[in-house]
């Protein structure tokens, strides 16, 4: 049988305000577990939550950036149950009047197309504490540092009908909020977490399947890996006769695997009421103009001006403009190395492949976007060659040199472009190969001949110890071997 | 000394006729004479206050003083005190010390006042007879002389019963339903419960926050004025707190009353009324006639369904407001937890007495998923009604007048097993605070033996012309100078 899969996602996205969302403690991430929680985040008698303007500025911006409705009047909620990493016993959140209204965001495909998928809404809320489960000897640990930092749960309609896109849609949302400068993006800290709601259905059927929601996914890779494993599940089960229950699963990355959490039965009431401590929060015109005005430029723009600005093709536009700090890198790259088009590459190319390997970000690369352009515009003068070009890289990258120029000194990797030196080179290796000559002499088919010439080309670049120019060697060669 | 009024005794010490220590030692030492007739206080800070009244005057010395400066008073047990163990009446709290004062708190230590120590409440301010508190109940003054033990009403009853006792001259509360106008009715002293928003709630224990309001407590209105002045303001910490002009709530204390408009809400004189008690109320209308106010009939047609709404609304805030003390973080926790569900529930059935139990319940109740709509939502529309009759009522009247309870103070012990009466102790004080509107009890006479009081309602951040009410009657009766024998 055919299956259609349809997916839906909610993404907690933590606001990059200096403190809390309703107390005035510091959000920064990775102090000593407790220090950063006062009465307020202990939830201590008598204290009271006083909201974080700067929360809602940031929801407001979202909600402007996926062309969402924000709503004037907007309302919080006590969502009740019991966890040790939940002091208050409620999570203060917004369920009737969310701030952010229906949106929506376009992603770009694989195949070329561009699809929308529609946001729901998008609420604010306080994140929870962390509950240690490990180093306690069968006890807990409960660290509060995290509890009331501010979030957007960002919640789609069900639009998306595989990996792919959920994983596209995903990576926009990260290159929006990033954008924004309303969140750090760094998700293996946990600012960005992705819950995946899943569900198939007999291909062309109109109605809807029974889903799972598989929570807390915290890298594109898990999530990409969690919806194949999900998919395939539900459709052994369904191909076997059996039905889906609805219920929340946790997924394993490491393994592979994914168990359930908990059914719809055994779910929580969570007992939503208004929560009597805050007012409505009145959301003005020039609030949200303020917002409007200070909103930077946007992934669909940045690509639209890349392809202009510096002629990159649609693809490669977009891939940069999705990620803020590498489009930062990359024109920093493209402005010093006069190159748009070689800059591109390299960002995408060796640059993106070695923070892949080391697992870094942007953020954290030894080199800089302006290290980058110089190593561009040696290469596109034919300074060094593209294999000398990678070993600059490479310096550059683990600090070895000053300089580019630097660099390509003291490791002589500057090209002999002198064309009087390359001609007596060429003339002693021709002199050395007759046969070869030869055969190449008599050859009628020029595109056999161009493939004949790789065979000078090693014992050349071995006689100039790897420093002709090897585009000056070619024409040289063509040049000799047609008198 | 004992018998004199906060105003009283400022102009003593502005004078010079006393010290602040020297006044400091006497009310403790009729703290440690009377009070355990009484049980008022939970915790007496003996070295504090003597530390305070010192500092107090060598303030008043340096010309620093104000008329709160060295003057002595107590706290309801549910305002946090830095460093000062806060029960709230509960065993939950049997051995918490905050690391913060509460708003109010933090006030009248601006202002110089001394506090002696916090007073007895009912549990989470959860009652009407200060019986339900975990440190044992608090007697009335009133009726020991005819050797009765009286409840002084609640929650605030260690306040009002310290209060009309003479162990301090004056106290703060809190009232959620009624928490200051019944116990100051039942002992005899004159309670204000201001407008919602009025007086911040940071630091005060929270029961229903959308209902909860700190207030005051002492024989006089003009005390009760001082109060205010020191309790009443914006606060930043405190979300619901109103920003607007706190006016010198003495400064109208002498207006003259002529002209007052006084409504009678014809539901407030109802059969639950005895004709004893009504009298009483009937009399002290009378006197405001003479003092030049006219009166007439008003009707607050929705009145009777506040009991049924408060008790939807109240728990259900108190269900969640309570959820923190799971024995985590503070307070109790019970003995060798073997999981995290034991530990949650062993602790809150040990750390809980049985009225807070019970309205945990019914608040989780009313909330639950299937009963949301029929309950709270129910009370929510009710309680707008209930707000819209108010309104209107005052497009007529300046002040609304009633009993501030059925009947005097009943015997310890005579409604603990059936909380439905208990809870009709609040029958007239109970749709103010689903209103946010202010009102006051002041004392009107005698029922038995035992002080009834007179409750005057007043429109939103009418304060100024309640306490104005207040005193002038005051300066025409001596109600609120009687002292229990």
């Amino acid at each position: 049988m055919q299956w259609d899969i349809v997916i839906g996602l909610e993404i907690h996205v933590q606001l990059a305000t200096r403190t809390k969302i309703f107390s005035g403690s510091s959000t920064a991430y990775g102090a000593e577990p407790n220090t950063q929680a006062n009465a307020v985040d202990l939830a201590m008698p008598g204290t009271l939550p006083v909201p974080n303007e700067q929360a809602f500025r940031y929801a407001v911006m979202f909600g402007l950036a996926v062309n969402a409705e924000i709503e004037r009047r907007s309302m919080f909620e006590r969502k009740n149950y019991f966890y040790p990493d939940l002091p208050k016993g409620y999570q203060t959140t917004q369920l009737e009047r969310p701030i952010v209204g229906p949106g929506f965001v376009d992603i770009d495909l694989a195949n070329g197309e561009t699809k929308r998928v529609r946001i729901h809404h998008a609420h604010l809320e306080e994140d929870a504490g962390k509950s240690l489960h490990e180093d306690f000897h069968g006890m807990t640990g409960v660290d509060l540092n995290r509890a009331g930092t501010p979030l957007i749960e960002v919640v789609t309609e069900p639009d998306m009908n595989n990996a792919e896109e959920a994983v596209a849609f995903a990576k926009k949302l990260h290159g929006i909020v990033t954008s924004l400068g309303i969140c750090d993006g760094d998700m293996s800290q946990g600012s960005m977490r992705f819950d995946v709601n899943i569900s198939l259905k007999p291909k062309g059927s109109e109605t809807l399947g029974t889903r799972t929601e598989t929570k807390n996914l915290n890298s594109f890779r898990f999530m990409e890996q969690a919806i194949a494993h999900e998919v395939e599940r539900q459709m052994d089960i369904l191909e076997d006769g059996g039905t889906i229950v609805q219920e929340t699963r946790l997924y394993n990355g490491d393994k592979d695997e994914s168990r359930s959490m908990r059914t719809k039965e055994e779910a929580n009431d969570y007992r939503y009421f208004p929560c009597p401590d805050l007012l409505p929060v009145e959301i003005d015109d020039s609030f949200i103009d303020e917002a409007r005005n200070s909103l930077p430029e946007l992934p669909d723009a940045k690509k639209a001006r890349f392809m202009e600005q510096y002629g990159l093709n649609d693809y490669d536009a977009g891939l940069l403009a999705g990620d803020s700090k590498l489009a930062a890198f990359f024109e920093a790259a493209a402005e010093r190395g006069k190159d748009a088009k070689l800059a591109s590459n390299w960002v995408q190319g060796e640059f993106s492949a070695r923070l892949n390997a080391e697992e870094k970000s942007v953020a954290d690369s030894p080199i800089t976007g302006e290290q980058l352009g110089d190593l561009v515009v040696r290469i596109a003068d034919n300074t060094i060659s593209s294999a000398g070009a990678k070993k600059v890289f490479e310096a550059l990258w683990t600090g070895e040199g000053e300089s580019v120029d630097a660099i390509i000194d003291a490791k002589g990797l500057k090209q002999v472009s002198d064309t009087g030196a390359l001609e007596a080179m060429v003339d002693e290796v021709l002199a050395s190969m007759p046969d070869q000559v030869a055969q190449y002499q008599q050859e009628s088919d020029p595109k056999k001949q161009k493939k004949m010439l790789g065979g000078f080309m090693g014992p050349l670049m071995k006689a100039s110890k790897g420093q002709g120019n090897p585009k000056l060697f070619n024409e040289i060669l063509v040049r000799k071997l047609g008198e | 000394m004992h018998n004199k009024s906060v105003a009283e005794l400022s102009r003593d010490l502005e004078s010079g006729q006393v010290s602040s220590v020297e006044l400091t030692q006497q009310f403790l030492e009729r703290i440690r004479q009377e009070d355990s007739k009484y049980n008022s206080f939970i915790t007496v800070t003996e070295n504090q206050a003597l530390a305070d009244a010192k500092a107090a005057d060598e303030q008043r010395a340096a010309g620093h003083a104000t008329p709160w400066t060295g003057v002595p008073f107590a706290h309801k047990d549910i305002f946090c005190t830095n460093g000062v163990l806060t029960t709230c009446g509960s065993r939950m709290l049997e051995n918490f010390v905050p690391p913060y004062d509460a708003t109010v708190t933090a006030n009248f230590r601006k202002a110089g006042a001394v506090c002696l120590g916090k007073t007895n409440m009912d549990e989470f301010a959860m009652g009407s007879s200060t019986e339900s508190s975990f440190f044992g109940a608090t007697t009335n003054p009133w009726g020991l002389g005819q050797g009765s033990k009286r409840v002084p009403g609640g929650s605030s009853g260690g306040s009002a019963a310290a209060v009309a006792a003479r162990l301090v001259p004056a106290a703060t509360a809190t009232d959620t339903g009624g928490s200051i106008r019944q116990p100051a009715a039942l002992c005899g002293i004159t309670g204000l419960k201001p407008t919602y928003g009025r007086v911040s709630r940071y630091g005060m224990i929270a029961f229903a926050s959308s209902l909860d309001q700190g207030g005051t407590m002492a024989r006089t209105a003009e005390d009760n004025a001082l109060m205010l002045n020191v309790m009443a303001g914006f606060d930043p910490k405190d979300s619901t707190s109103i920003d607007r002009e706190v006016p010198d709530y003495t400064a109208a204390l002498n207006e003259p009353l002529k002209g007052l408009k006084i409504g009678l809400p014809k539901e407030y004189f109802s059969d639950q009324l005895s004709p004893a008690m009504e009298q009483q109320v009937r009399d002290a209308v009378k006197e405001y006639e003479k003092l030049g106010a006219t009166v007439k009939e008003v009707s607050l047609p929705n009145a009777k369904l506040a009991i049924a709404a408060y008790y939807v609304i109240a728990p259900a805030e108190a269900s969640a407001n309570l959820s923190r003390f799971d024995g985590v973080r503070y307070g109790y926790r019970c003995e060798d937890p073997k999981d995290l569900m034991d530990l949650y529930t062993r602790t809150r059935a040990e750390g809980f007495g049985n009225e807070v139990k019970r309205r945990i319940l019914v608040g989780t109740y009313a909330l639950s998923a299937g009963y949301f709509d029929a309950y709270y939502l129910k009370a929510q529309k009710v309680r707008r009604l209930i707000q819209q009759d108010f309104i209107n009522a005052f497009k007529d009247v300046d002040v609304l007048m009633s009993p501030t309870t059925p009947s005097p103070a009943f015997n310890q012990g005579e409604k603990t097993n059936d909380p439905v009466t208990m809870y009709l102790e609040d029958v007239f004080t109970i749709a103010i605070n689903l209103a946010g509107i202010p009102a006051m009890s002041i004392p009107a006479g005698f029922v038995d033996g035992l002080p009834v009081g007179v409750q005057i309602i007043g429109d939103y951040f009418s304060e100024a012309r309640l306490l104005n009410a207040a005193h002038k009657f005051q300066q025409v009766t001596d109600w609120h100078q009687r002292e229990p024998q």
